[in-house]
């Protein structure tokens, strides 16, 4: 008896704490396709709200697809050959190199903004580019990637594939190309993942890099929620959970598939 | 460095050359993009920091001029209280999601987890909708109790922002460090006739204490930077990080801006190191 009242205790406690997550979530989404969300469903559910957005927004969508695509690209081809220097090189400067990469991650996203900002105020034609935007990305999400492939690298046996390789004569760069990089595929998408979900999400330091002509969908976002009615707000925000929610599952169902087959998180 | 002395011993020393060579080559791009936009700007940042009309005393304003002073306070005793809720909301539901199985558990978690990807400007519009003027606690408090709570622009709405993007990331820490407790540690307690709450307080608790710290510190951290939800919900409230933005953008104080962005990446990053030594993953939240 006390332990079934403990149990529904922590049951509902527990109901509490997602309902306080997920039921905003759901009133957004909901908002987004209601007629008029102050007298609730009852007045109807449309999409005028969703095209509204694509009128007003549809630039800030496509240039962050814009955005976090070139900054995976960007990022794949620092990031892997990165992970491998770092692994193979190893010791005191390999780990010093990894800690100054993960400093990003630390400094909150305005200082780093500030920062880019006083730097390169002077390069008008690259500050007022979407160039600018990406620069601050890839800084931001480099470590996730570096990291990822990384871990790989130490769950695998790197070293005994390199070498074997090396035995029967290949080049550095063809090993790389043709061994190290093809089984450190898993590392490779997880990293992917990661950086596209939180390139497309990225909003301290883009707020303070945009320009009115380089707005992102997250700076859409804010200025959404501080000009428009809600149902427009909404609308997007939802526009927004239909690009990341397809990533989030993704992750979630690798990283179940990576426990699965045994491949070290 | 093992390495090349494996490739030395196969009896071909010009390849251990050339594999120097290349992984040098392989670390240039990133040695170059984190010089440029990250080394860089940061050294950038500190100098400007120190050269306004103050010099390096801005560096000191923070906590001598009283409005700054105050500013600090606030965020502090505001990520504090963060800090402590998200963890025992966080310790409450995650040993009990960790250590029961029923129907629905799975779609539980992933509910709990899933504004982990919200960006903080999201996170402030969440808190809008439901403490905002079109709310779902005003429209309640309006049927029950005849006035509309409206709390979402206030320190409170911030407090209850902060803990929307702190709890997932605290719940996730603390399930898994939940599951590599030793279970004979329980048993053993049990066996000498320890009640349920004593296990808890003599064994549970003080073996998470490390993923306490570790989340913490990185529960913490988030809420010192967090600009996303503060710049959505706050903007008549003082946070290290609206002072920062305000400086810069409306009273254009370079200066006092860059010093205090210094000071507080060197705070997150401080605590977030401290976490760290106790085995913790220092990624912050985007709040």
């Amino acid at each position: 008896m006390r332990d079934r009242l403990i149990f529904a205790g922590q049951l509902l406690f527990t109901l509490l704490v997602a309902a306080f997550l997920i039921v905003p979530a759901a009133l957004s989404m909901l908002a987004g396709v209601t007629t008029n969300y102050f007298r609730g469903i009852s007045s109807g559910f449309t999409l005028q709200w969703i095209v509204q957005v694509w009128d007003l927004y549809a630039d800030t969508i496509g240039r962050s697809f814009l955005i976090a695509g070139a900054t995976l690209v960007v990022t794949l081809l620092i990031g892997i050959p990165a992970a491998y220097g770092l692994h193979v090189r190893g010791g005191r400067l390999a780990r010093a190199i990894e800690e100054i990469i993960t400093l990003p991650l630390a400094i909150p996203g305005l200082a780093i903004a500030l920062a880019l900002l006083l730097t390169y105020n002077g390069f008008s034609d690259f500050r007022r580019s979407w160039l600018f935007i990406l620069a601050g990305h890839v800084v931001f999400t480099l470590p996730f990637m570096v990291r990822s492939v990384m871990a790989i690298f130490s769950a695998i046996d790197v070293k005994t594939l390199d070498e074997s390789a090396s035995s029967l004569g290949a080049s550095p760069l063809r090993r790389f190309l043709d061994v190290i990089v093809p089984n450190a595929r898993p590392g490779i998408l997880a990293g992917s993942l990661m950086v596209v979900t939180l390139s497309l999400g990225e909003f301290n330091l883009t707020w303070m890099l945009h320009t009115p002509l380089t707005k992102t969908l997250p700076v859409g976002l804010a200025d959404s929620y501080a000009s428009m009615r809600l149902e427009v707000a909404s609308a997007y925000t939802l526009v927004f959970f239909c690009m990341i929610i397809p990533l989030l599952i993704a992750m979630q169902m690798f990283a179940t598939w990576g426990e699965a087959s045994g491949v070290r998180k | 460095m093992m390495h090349h002395v494996a490739l030395a011993d196969l009896g071909a020393p010009f390849l251990s050359m050339r594999l120097k060579t290349f992984v040098w080559l392989c670390l240039l791009p990133l040695a170059v993009v984190v010089l440029a936009f990250f080394v860089l700007p940061m050294v950038r940042l500190m100098i400007v920091g120190g050269s306004g009309p103050q010099g390096l005393a801005a560096y000191a304003a923070i906590l001598t001029e009283p409005r700054y002073r105050a500013t600090l306070i606030n965020t502090v005793v505001l990520a504090a209280g963060t800090t402590i809720v998200s963890l025992v909301v966080a310790t409450v539901a995650g040993l009990f999601l960790q250590r029961t199985r029923f129907l629905g558990r799975s779609v539980l978690v992933a509910m709990l987890t899933f504004p982990l990807a919200f960006p903080g400007v999201v996170v402030g519009f969440m808190i809008i909708l439901l403490a905002g003027r079109q709310g779902l606690i005003g429209d309640l408090t309006l049927r029950v109790l005849g006035e509309k709570v409206v709390f979402a622009y206030t320190i409170q709405g911030l407090f209850l922002g902060y803990l929307y993007f702190s709890i997932p990331r605290v719940i996730l820490t603390i399930m898994a460090a939940v599951e590599k407790l030793d279970p004979s540690l329980e048993e053993a307690a049990r066996a000498l006739g320890a009640g349920p709450w004593a296990v808890h307080r003599d064994v549970i608790l003080p073996a998470l204490g490390p993923a306490f710290v570790a989340s913490g510190a990185i529960a913490f951290a988030t809420a010192m930077g967090a600009f996303g939800t503060a710049f959505t919900l706050a903007t008549n409230i003082d946070v290290l990080p609206m002072l920062i933005y305000t400086e810069f953008t409306l009273s254009a104080n370079i200066a006092i801006s860059a010093a205090l962005s210094v000071g507080l990446g060197l705070v997150a990053w401080a605590v977030l190191a401290l976490a760290r030594s106790f085995g913790g993953n220092s990624v912050a939240a985007a709040g």
